[in-house]
């Protein structure tokens, strides 16, 4: 079952990209693994109410 | 949604097309004939005495004080508890003052008339740095320099205008941008400039060498001399872009020390308002954040057109000014408005950034969709009445007023 391109994932050299948490980026960085780390958070800062109007608004 | 994207560049055209010329100063009374005796506009949404803060209730004393309609401040202060005066926010009466922003009868305003849309924004005169009514100073030395502007200065600064055919902003901003400044903490280059424009006119209408020597002096003195004409060119470009149906562009931010508020042109004149913030920043030697009053002013017009915060990269010495960061990081300020705004303004751009043009027409959908609020530069006002400024720095809007007036604009277009 396993996947042969994640089965020597832990055993290569990691490189990260990392979504949203910027402490997991940093944590990684502290422990010397490369990372790029990606400033995002859900839009509206995850309010479904004003994430829906967004939507029908046009953004 | 087609309507929207259509108001907007509509509300885009409209604000990149304007031709703000600053053409006067003339008493408050003449450029506003609704203003009368005991009315004082402030900045800011509406607010009522006892809802004020320190700083606005001391410059209401003084400004009261000022107009005769007060023997004190005391008095001056009873009276206003007792309503004897009429408070009305600037932006009702096409005009904008800094931190309390007093504006009342007797006050020489400068006139901004935009010639592309015929509309005309006022401002009263920068009283200067220091101790000074916009940050709720109202002692006799305050008062005096007042009625020095009102009776000396005003009137030869009206009279150097009207002897030519006014002084056009847009090309000084774009000079100003390309020498360091931002226009809203940093108006050292735009100050020089209007003097620049306007000394040899002063001389030729001025009778007297020492009244001129003096007024000179007054300008070249004030590195912020500038900002209240930015701030009525600010009023002067906004106004046309207000009530167009399906617009999510924001035509004004301002704050009375209390409440923030915003406009949006898809909504008209309503105000949509929360809490106002805190700035964060630096503090004069002697000062601390616990003698700082929450953010005021309609001076966050100047963000509202695109320059201050959102043009941070134009003037990196504000950055420490503000405690923004160090002078490299200001460029990122301007980069993260682009991120809420609709366009860029061709004809203001950043040499530092390659031209890039600064962000301009902040739409409510983009901010609320990125969570990324307008960023202001501001002045910090000492909490009590009568000590004046204390610091400078950087506040957000509260990004409560946005989640109203997407609320509200949803409903105006029938969407729910």
């Amino acid at each position: 079952m396993s996947n042969p391109e994640t089965k020597n994932l832990l055993e290569e050299k990691l490189r990260v990209i990392n979504i949203g948490l910027d402490t997991f980026a940093w944590e990684l960085d502290q422990q010397g693994v490369e990372v790029v780390h990606v400033d995002w958070s859900p839009p509206a800062g995850g309010d479904t109410k004003i994430g829906n109007l967004l939507s029908k608004l046009g953004t | 949604m087609e309507l929207i994207e259509q108001a907007n560049q509509n509300a885009l055209r409209r604000l990149l097309s304007a031709d703000p010329v600053l053409v006067d100063v003339i008493p408050a009374s003449e450029a506003i004939p609704a203003l009368k005796n005991h009315m004082i506009l402030h900045s800011g949404p509406p607010i009522e005495w006892a809802d004020m803060c320190g700083p606005m209730q001391g410059a209401i004393a003084g400004i009261a004080k000022f107009e005769g309609w007060a023997t004190s401040l005391e008095d001056a202060v009873q009276k206003a508890t007792a309503g004897a005066f009429d408070f009305h926010p600037n932006h009702h009466f096409d005009a904008v003052g800094p931190m309390t922003g007093m504006t009342t009868i007797s006050q020489p305003l400068m006139v901004v008339e935009n010639r592309k849309f015929g509309n005309r924004a006022y401002c009263a005169l920068n009283e200067g740095l220091g101790k000074v009514m916009r940050f709720g100073g109202n002692d006799d030395e305050v008062l005096a320099r007042l009625a020095w502007l009102r009776d000396d200065f005003g009137p030869a600064f009206g009279k150097a205008l009207r002897s030519g055919d006014g002084i056009p902003l847009k090309n000084l901003v774009a000079r100003g941008l390309s020498m360091g400044d931002e226009m809203h903490q940093r108006n050292v280059a735009c100050s020089g400039l209007i003097l620049r424009e306007l000394a040899p006119a002063l001389a030729r209408t001025s009778t007297d060498n020492e009244t001129l020597a003096k007024a000179f002096a007054f300008i070249g003195g004030n590195d912020q001399f500038f900002l209240n004409v930015a701030m009525a060119m600010g009023k002067s470009i906004m106004d046309p872009v207000r009530n167009i149906k399906g617009s999510t562009i924001v035509t004004a931010m301002s704050r009375n020390g209390t409440d923030f508020g915003i406009r949006v042109s898809g909504t008209g004149d309503q105000w949509f308002t929360a809490p106002v913030e805190m700035p964060e920043g630096f503090y004069f030697p002697g000062f601390t954040e616990a003698d700082a009053n929450p953010d005021m002013g309609d001076s966050t017009i100047i963000e509202t057109i695109g320059l201050g915060g959102f043009a941070m990269g134009a003037a990196p010495a504000v950055a420490g000014f503000v405690g923004a960061g160090a002078a490299s990081d200001a460029g990122s300020f301007t980069r993260t408005m682009s991120e809420i705004t609709t366009g860029e303004n061709p004809e203001w751009t950043i040499p530092g950034m390659d031209y890039l043009g600064v962000p301009t027409g902040i739409d409510i959908r983009m901010v609320l969709e990125t969570g990324l609020a307008p960023t202001i530069n501001t002045g910090i006002a000492h909490k009590e009445p009568g000590i004046g400024q204390v610091g400078a720095g950087v506040v957000r809007a509260p990004m409560k007023c946005f989640e109203q007036a997407l609320f509200a604009f949803a409903e105006s277009v029938g969407v729910k």
